[in-house]
């Protein structure tokens, strides 16, 4: 998992990046703030993908469910119990987190196939349970008429969506902290440790089934936290939060941009959006086309995703200079 | 009281026939080769898809059913040579991944050739009126299915038995090393396996079309119903998915009778607890034990 | 003055899969730097023996303990903190990372960072010096910062001992460690054998007699999940029934 170090110019200069360009495009956008809004929430989502799926090898198509149960949590609190964003936001990062820490500690002594069909069937009773209880989340119309009161009673949430782009933006920012940090820690190290081998872990000792439990549960409040910000932002719950689609779309993004990159899910939520929205007005079907094809190549040939360019290149250089050197 | 016992029955095994035809293919390629394809839906609905176009312009349906079977085949034959074959070494991750990518691009070609709206097979219409059955009437089309399914899945088993392609095949999904260590060319036989299962999933999408109907959508949406028929029977199990397939068309056809709105969800809740009782599925070849 | 415990004692250990045994009322007592090699014919049972320890396999009846601490029960991972620690007969390595990041990391979770969730970096520093000691014990300290997946097989082999030394075994089992492993290669591992740590007591699996009558003091003989003999090395290579399972003068 250590890659090779870049120097600390170049590091300093790729952290910065990306949160430049969220800081000016506020200001450079004024008009497409929801767009970016919702790169935003899905950046977080992918995420939080990255964390279960990326760091520590958990095959998962059910992230949806955590991101869905966020969003639809966050909704009926703020209609049922509460306008507070603030306190819809934590309820249903709770809600999630709780889900995920159940859910984890039932599948999660399984692996491969078995483990992809559990979390399909855990996305699947979640997806069809709000299909049918349209009383409770309004069914294929959506929950709607979400009213949040303002945040800190300052900031409230307009059609200009300035409000939306921040807080997303902000809460974005914390959760990336705790990522970055959870990554480079020692539980980090034996996630990556138990996503390579998990034989080799148990045999000194590691308790495997703990770590993922805990790591799946952050994931799922992170997914959580990003359904929540999507319900807030919109102040609207679609049946399609909780859909498998969903779930291979954050997929789909995740591995465009990278795992196991800090700014992968960054550099992939942006492509797909960019893709989708800029196909979708050539014609409903060709967004479809693009990603899956890019999805294709990106599994053939990048082993790790498009921010793999670079090293990618780099890699081929080197060999064919070395192949130079033989000659000579 | 009996009539509708009968009847729950005769949807059930209806649907189950169908959703066999269609995971056979899938249940021996994931037992086989062990490869996670996500993309099996995609060659039913080309199947379907097939089937509906000859069927709306004039053709025979038994001949549409046909070229339903062989594009799908021949199709399969392609995607194994090219995009599968560099699969087997990469891990299941990779495999869900690309063969996600494979069925997105396939729901946009299929969107973009025939439109986003259901595209109904024509069947002959001897099929689509009900036969008296003795105490009521009852659909010949499900009729249809489950003589169809049956008579395949006869075949298939005696196929499996009592030929030596079928002797062949159960080795190499048992043991594939051992099967390898005896001389058995387990890739050729692996790309013939693929293409019959194709091809029969592709039949399964044609005749079936009046129970999984044809939409764009329709590789994303059934196959958690073809993974849960071929996890639950037992990766691998021919035997296992008949059993699972069959079960699961019941259940779901009861459960549309009896808990209607809950039906949906209550499956996939089976399936869980399912699971995690038996990892391996119900019925599981050798080599899974 | 007491006896100190025994380090490992295995008492009645059975395991049936249906009508196949795989293995019968297992004895097996090994004292605190015991060198003990288990051998028999393939299929006689040796890794099943090595799953029932370990913990991969529940037995159908019988104990296990280690310095008194009974086992049965245990997970796996559980059973390592007890001090009953293996390696592999096929490399399991982190491939990805050096070699002194693998057995660092072993470290780690031995003294128990690793879970934490926030960094420390003074204390990983110290999980490094120790790994780097410990790769210098088996002679492949040069060896420390490159991937595994670039280092030759036997230095593979001598990691894998490494890591399984570092989590300060009581009861060691050696899974073949030479297996594999090419000719040339092949003494490095003997001499890590010899250098092993007094106190500690080991089992080692191993097929190759030269390795078994260099290391060990004691040889258990294991045919079709059953204790045939157990004696001196000359004393086994006399016995008649040994040699009728390996000549196959006897139908067994």
């Amino acid at each position: 998992m250590i890659r090779r170090r870049t120097g600390p110019g170049l590091a300093a200069i790729g952290h910065a990046l990306p949160w430049a360009i969220v800081i000016i495009y506020f200001y450079a956008a004024p008009d497409h703030l929801g767009f970016g809004t919702q790169v935003i929430i899905w950046i977080l989502f992918a995420m939080s993908l990255d964390l279960a799926l990326g760091y520590a090898g958990i095959l998962t198509l059910g992230q949806a469910g955590f991101f869905g149960l966020g969003a639809y949590a966050a909704g009926l609190f703020a209609i049922d119990v509460s306008p507070d964003p603030l306190l819809g936001h934590l309820a249903a990062v709770a809600i999630a987190a709780s889900f995920g820490a159940v859910t984890g500690a039932m599948i999660l002594h399984t692996s491969g196939v078995t483990l992809l069909m559990l979390t399909l069937a855990i996305v699947s009773v979640l997806s069809e349970y709000a299909n049918q209880a349209r009383s409770l989340t309004g069914g294929d119309d959506g929950l709607q008429g979400i009213k949040l009161d303002p945040i800190f009673g300052m900031f409230e949430f307009n059609i200009f969506g300035k409000t939306a782009y921040v807080y997303a933006a902000l809460v974005l920012f914390a959760w990336f902290l705790v990522a970055w940090r959870l990554v480079r820690s020692p539980f980090g190290r034996s996630l990556d440790g138990i996503r390579q081998n998990p034989r080799r872990m148990r045999a000194i000792g590691t308790p495997v089934w703990w770590r993922l439990v805990a790591i799946y549960t952050i994931s799922a409040a992170m997914a959580g936290s990003a359904g929540a910000l999507s319900a807030h932002a919109t102040r609207f719950v679609g049946l399609s939060v909780l859909s498998l689609l969903t779930s291979g779309i954050v997929t789909v993004a995740l591995i465009l941009g990278g795992t196991r990159r800090i700014y992968g899910a960054f550099l992939g939520a942006t492509i797909y959006f960019v893709v989708q929205d800029y196909s979708a007005k050539i014609s409903p079907f060709f967004w479809e086309f693009v990603v899956g094809g890019m999805l294709i190549l990106t599994v053939l040939l990048l082993d790790g995703g498009l921010l793999d360019l670079g090293p990618a290149a780099l890699r081929l250089r080197d060999r064919w200079r070395g192949a130079e050197k033989d000659r000579e | 009281m009996p009539s509708f016992a009968l009847t729950v029955f005769l949807d059930g095994i209806s649907y189950g026939m169908i959703l066999f035809l269609i995971s056979v293919g899938l249940t021996v390629t994931m037992g086989l080769m062990r490869i996670v394809n996500l993309a099996h839906g995609a060659f039913a609905m080309i199947g379907g898809y097939v089937a509906g176009y000859v069927t709306q312009n004039g053709g025979n349906f038994y001949l549409a059913a046909i070229a339903a079977a062989a594009a799908a085949g021949v199709l399969g034959g392609i995607a194994e040579a090219s995009i599968y074959r560099p699969l087997y070494r990469k891990g299941e991750l990779a495999q869900v991944l690309l063969t996600i990518g494979i069925a997105f691009v396939t729901t946009g070609a299929i969107t973009a050739i025939f439109g986003a709206f259901p595209y109904p097979v024509l069947f002959p219409d001897y099929l689509t009126r009900p036969i008296d059955i003795g105490f009521r009437d009852y659909p010949a089309y499900r009729l249809f299915l489950i003589a169809v399914g049956a008579v395949i899945a006869a075949v298939l088993w005696l196929v499996l038995d009592g030929s030596i392609y079928g002797a062949r095949l159960r080795a190499a999904v048992d043991n594939p090393r051992m099967a390898r260590a005896v001389g058995i060319d387990v890739n050729r036989l692996f790309t013939l396996t693929f293409i019959i299962g194709c091809g029969l999933a592709g039949l399964g999408g044609a005749i079936g079309a009046g129970v999984l109907s044809l939409e764009p959508d329709y590789a994303l949406k059934y196959i958690v119903l073809f993974l849960v028929v071929v996890i639950v029977g037992g990766e691998g199990s021919f035997g296992g998915s008949f059993v699972a397939a069959m079960a699961l068309g019941i259940i779901d056809t009861l459960g549309k009778y009896f808990v209607a709105e809950a039906a949906p969800y209550l499956l996939y809740a089976a399936v869980f607890v399912l699971l995690l009782w038996r990892p391996k599925g119900l019925l599981p070849p050798k080599s899974a034990t | 003055m007491t006896a100190p415990p025994t380090a490992l004692s295995v008492r009645g250990l059975s395991k049936n899969f249906g009508a196949l045994v795989v293995a019968q009322a297992i004895d097996l007592d090994l004292a605190p730097g015991a060198r003990v090699a288990l051998i028999g014919p393939n299929g006689a049972g040796k890794t099943t023996f090595v799953n029932l320890l370990t913990g991969f396999l529940e037995p159908d009846s019988g104990t296990i303990a280690v310095a008194g601490e009974t086992l049965i029960g245990l997970r796996p991972e559980q059973r390592v903190k007890r001090g009953l620690v293996r390696t592999h007969q096929i490399s399991t390595l982190l491939f990805d990372n050096t070699a002194r990041e693998n057995v660092a990391i072993a470290v780690a979770e031995r003294e128990g960072f690793a879970w934490r969730m926030m960094r420390f970096g003074k204390e990983w520093r110290a999980c490094c010096e120790e790994a780097q000691g410990r790769l210098e014990e088996m002679e492949i300290g040069a060896a420390a910062d490159r991937r595994v997946s670039e280092l030759p097989y036997g230095e593979q082999r001598l990691i894998e001992i490494a890591i399984a030394l570092s989590l300060r075994p009581r009861v060691l089992l050696l899974d073949e460690p030479a297996a594999g492993v090419p000719s040339h290669e092949t003494e490095l591992i003997h001499q890590a054998l010899d250098r092993l740590p007094e106190g500690i007591a080991i089992l080692i699996i191993e097929h190759d007699m030269d390795v078994v009558f260099r290391f060990a003091q004691e040889i258990v003989v294991l045919v079709q999940g059953r204790i045939l003999v157990r004696g001196t090395p000359a004393a086994v290579s006399a016995d008649p029934g040994v040699r009728a399972v390996y000549l196959g003068k006897t139908a067994v």
